[in-house]
């Protein structure tokens, strides 16, 4: 499996770090998520390697944290928090519009690839609620119309 | 550690400090229920129906967590714990099949009991259940997911007791699923030991799944007729239309010297027994093909051939070859028939390990073998070559608990990358050519171990080895068929010297036995040599002669010499086994009793059929010396043990039966009937031994008036009966109470190389055993099993 030199370098010390190189999985798979987009068959067996497990392991872990996804997801990942503060402020309108903007449903990708669709429990912005993570970018205090402009911001994005 | 007493139920418990509380209460008589608490394995803590209230603790405690301290104040009886075990079966069952009639587990399930002992009767639950459609995980492996409730055991067994890690858990809460290695098959070593340790029916077994309920069986405990290591394995037996069939294997009472364990040979591989290739009738050549005739016919003409052989050119015109799946008292009398009607020392049976060797070497020595039961608890051990993962899946079990529990440490001497070395506390890769004797020669201070260096075993690291094992004060060693003649005695000086204990290891399940019972044709039972036989001689009669036989070698070459005039064959296939032209023996007349036309048998004149060690009763010992008894389970219409065959050859060959069989001897056939306070009872004895299978001693084909001989007359034989005949494994002492001085010849010996998934002839007729190389064919595997 070839990283950039930089994940590379980084995944190198990582595992030299713990006393137990397993100990390094879980931000070994969140860096290669970043790097490659999802933990492919690929990956998984390259980490399990790094962290002398076996790939059931490495792959027992995965499916426990909803964060890692062993198949491709959108380049932007709009993640929209439903948990109570938020649907009290009305995030269920706002999901409701991404699934008809976007034409997916929780999980899914468009078929250009540039969006997935998720609902996600709580993601810590509750005092600015409703709040929308793209990929690793909060925006919150989010109506169907302000999500309406985001969502042409990020597609004008993959233009350029 | 110390003791500590606490109360349970107003009980004073003592235990050992560190117990579980689980334990302190089993074994105080007090049952605490639990699905995910196994002996043996890590503790879960998930099921939660251990829940118990001890004082001091503000909420209820799972007892199989909890180690017991000093003063501790339990109670398992209050209605609060009651209640708590109630609504813990509820919500195993809130998504939990009621599929019990067509389960394989019902009857039998833990679940079941569980509910019916300490579950409500109605559950407050009103959501549907959750269904998923069953999958196939291996040719011998399928899961029912909705069925599983998370206890955690198979992944646990699989991954802590066979070193194997090939389940998991995936997802989290309650959609937690067990999961297989390859994603949606399994790719492991098949020993089904996740479906026998599932306490409900998720795992269950490609060969029985659907077949039969359990209380529609027989089971009967019985020693595997697989690998040298003697499993017991309980046997379902169903009536079928040829008799009795066998539907199941398992070790349902784990009361046999493998406890939990069993291989997928004990577990799956008995299907042989049940194979449409079986002989049922005996085979006679009329113009030149094999055609049925009735069992008169059969046997009288092999005994009218046989008597012309001997009369007409002498005893050793005649060859013997026995077998390593007949039963002590089979081969016992193979070799005393060959001996005194016959007249011949031309008897041999297909040698895996270097017995006579061993026997050798620690002949006269006291204290100096150990039993397979000692390897599981012995604080250091040294496997020399074998790979026991692939050949004795026992032992490599009880070497891993070894480690597991006790801390044993095991070091390993081997010239492959065998599987155990993952629990060697030192392994020394060694060459593949004869590097186990160098090693040995080197242990010993006879070599400077030189040609032992390699880039994988350093200079020091050999050193290191060397020291560490000086330092080891209770060893056990334990080597396979690399090591023979000399190597032992070189191995046996260096080692009892330091008090070290040792195995041989062989092949077959009575490998061991066929040696023991002198199936060599220089050797006597128990290891005695020709001239120091008197007290066989003496009771055989004249015709036993003190001239070196001939072995199997020799056999085949007297027969291209035309000097081969009969040959009887039991149990075994020696012209595949080593690779002889067929037409050696056109001018020989060959018998052979088997189960099916191997290559040996479509050569013969006549063909017996023979019945299988599932279906008989007699008694194996392993290849650590351990004696035990089989019971009789299956039953195909047709087949007759080899020791029936064996006394009717002799009895029509117009010899004593009652000298080869002492039968009968003094007894009567009243056993209580007409006694006193018993009359008229029915005969207890007689039942007794009637469901065990046996026939008192009044037959002339009861093995049980044999084995009375054997204990009379072979060294080291003189068991307790009551141990043996309670089904438990005795230890047998023949190699270190012959006399024997003189090795015999250790080129002769040609390893079965089973792996896991071979098992010699009955390998080739298990469709279960051979289903499971075909899959691994299919799916392309990461790294073959060395086809060695």
């Amino acid at each position: 499996m070839q990283y950039s030199p930089q994940l590379e370098q980084r995944f190198q010390k990582l595992v030299s770090q713990y006393p137990w190189k397993r100990s390094a999985l879980i931000p070994l798979l969140l860096y290669a998520q970043d790097e490659v987009g999802y933990l492919s068959d690929e990956v998984i067996a390259d980490i399990a390697k790094r962290v002398e497990l076996t790939e059931l392991e490495v792959r027992n872990v995965i499916s426990y944290y909803s964060l890692l996804r062993t198949r491709p997801a959108g380049k932007f990942v709009v993640q929209v928090c439903t948990n109570i503060s938020c649907m009290l402020r009305g995030a269920e309108e706002v999901f409701e519009h991404c699934e008809r903007r976007l034409g997916v449903g929780h999980k899914q990708v468009t078929k250009d690839g540039t969006f997935s669709l998720e609902e996600v429990e709580c993601i810590g912005a509750c005092s600015w609620a409703p709040a929308v993570q793209v990929n690793y970018d909060f925006h919150l205090n989010v109506t169907p119309e302000t999500m309406n402009k985001l969502l042409d911001d990020y597609q004008n994005k993959t233009r350029q | 550690m110390a003791d500590v007493s606490i109360t349970v139920d107003g009980k004073k418990v003592t235990a050992p400090a560190g117990t579980l509380l689980i334990e302190a209460c089993k074994s105080a008589g007090i049952e605490v229920p639990a699905f995910c608490y196994y002996p043996g394995l890590s503790v879960q803590g998930a099921c939660r129906m251990c829940l118990v209230r001890i004082e001091k603790m503000p909420k209820l405690q799972t007892a199989c967590t909890v180690p017991i301290t000093d003063g501790m104040v339990v109670t398992t009886d209050t209605p609060e714990v009651v209640q708590a075990r109630k609504a813990t079966v509820e919500i195993l069952l809130g998504n939990h099949p009621l599929d019990c009639p067509v389960c394989d587990a019902g009857g039998e399930c833990e679940l079941q009991d569980m509910t019916f002992t300490y579950g409500a009767a109605e559950s407050q639950y009103m959501e549907a259940k959750q269904h998923e459609p069953e999958q196939q995980w291996s040719p011998v492996v399928f899961f029912d997911r909705p069925r599983c409730i998370l206890c955690y055991r198979c992944v646990r067994v699989c991954g802590e007791g066979m070193d194997v890690w090939a389940l998991g858990v995936q997802n989290r809460g309650v959609t937690s699923i067990i999961a297989p290695n390859q994603q949606d098959h399994l790719e492991c070593e098949e020993c089904g030991m996740c479906i026998d340790i599932c306490p409900v029916g998720a795992l269950t077994s490609g060969a029985y799944r659907y077949k039969t309920r359990p209380w529609e069986m027989n089971h009967v405990g019985t020693i595997c007729t697989h690998c040298g290591d003697g499993c017991k394995t309980t046997l379902g037996v169903r009536r079928s239309k040829g008799g009795m069939e066998i539907v199941r294997g398992d070790n349902r009472d784990k009361s046999g010297i493998n406890g939990d364990f069993l291989c997928i040979k004990g577990r799956y591989a008995f299907d042989f027994a049940n194979s449409e290739d079986r002989i049922t009738q005996p085979l006679l050549r009329r113009e030149g093909r094999l055609v049925p005739v009735s069992w008169e016919q059969a046997i009288d003409h092999v005994a009218t051939r046989f008597k012309e052989v001997r009369d007409a050119q002498g005893g050793n015109a005649i060859g013997v070859i026995g077998s390593n799946r007949t039963t002590n008292e089979e081969n016992y009398l193979l070799q005393k028939f060959a001996r005194s009607v016959l007249g011949t020392n031309n008897i041999d049976h297909h040698r895996t390990a270097d017995y006579p060797g061993f026997a050798k070497a620690i002949a006269g020595k006291q204290n100096i073998t150990a039993t397979l039961r000692d390897t599981m608890t012995a604080p250091a051990v040294l496997l020399i070559g074998s790979d026991p993962t692939e050949q004795h899946p026992l032992l490599a079990w009880n070497l891993r608990t070894n480690l597991r529990i006790h801390n044993g440490r095991i070091y390993i001497v081997n010239s492959r990358d065998v599987k155990l070395r993952r629990q060697a506390r030192a392994f020394a890769r060694v060459p593949g050519d004869g590097g186990e004797s160098s090693f040995v020669r080197y242990l010993a201070g006879q070599d400077n171990g030189r040609q032992l260096e390699s880039g994988e075993l350093s200079r020091d690291a050999l050193t290191k080895f060397r020291d560490q094992l000086n330092d080891e004060k209770e060893l056990i060693v334990i080597f396979g068929s690399e090591l023979r003649g000399d190597d032992i005695s070189v191995l046996v000086n260096w080692g009892s010297s330091r008090g070290a204990k040792f195995i041989c290891l062989g092949d077959y399940a009575n490998s061991r036995g066929a040696a023991d019972m002198g199936l060599y044709p220089d050797l006597l039972p128990g290891y005695t040599a020709l001239d120091r036989g008197s007290r066989f001689t003496e009771e055989y009669g004249g015709a036993a002669q003190a001239v070196r036989g001939l072995d199997i070698g020799g056999m085949f070459n007297a027969a291209a010499n035309g000097k081969l005039g009969a040959l009887y064959v039991v149990g075994s296939n020696p012209i595949a086994r080593y690779n002889v032209n067929p037409f050696t023996l056109s001018k020989t007349f060959v018998v052979v009793q088997d189960m099916f036309l191997t290559e040996t048998a479509t050569t013969a004149e006549v063909v017996l059929p023979a019945a299988n060690a599932y279906e008989k009763g007699g008694s194996f010992t392993n290849t650590y010396g351990d004696v035990q008894m089989l019971r009789k389970a299956a039953d195909v219409a047709g087949v007759r043990p080899d020791f029936e065959l064996i006394v009717r050859i002799a009895d029509r060959m117009g010899a004593d039966v009652r000298k080869l069989v002492p039968f009968g001897k003094g007894l009567r056939a009243d056993m209580g009937q007409s006694r006193g306070a018993q009359a008229g009872e029915a005969d207890r004895h007689l039942v007794w031994l009637a469901a065990r299978n046996l026939e008192p001693k009044l037959s002339p084909f009861d093995p049980e008036a044999l084995l009375d001989e054997i204990q009379r007359l072979v060294p080291g034989y003189n068991v307790s009966r009551l141990q043996l005949f309670s089904g438990n494994e005795v230890h047998t002492f023949a190699p270190e109470q012959s006399s024997l001085t003189a090795a015999s010849s250790p080129e002769s010996i040609v390893p079965a190389n089973d792996t896991l998934f071979t098992s010699g002839t009955l390998g080739r007729y298990s469709n279960t055993l051979n289903s499971v190389i075909e899959n691994r064919r299919a799916a392309p595997a990461e790294s073959e099993i060395p086809a060695d």
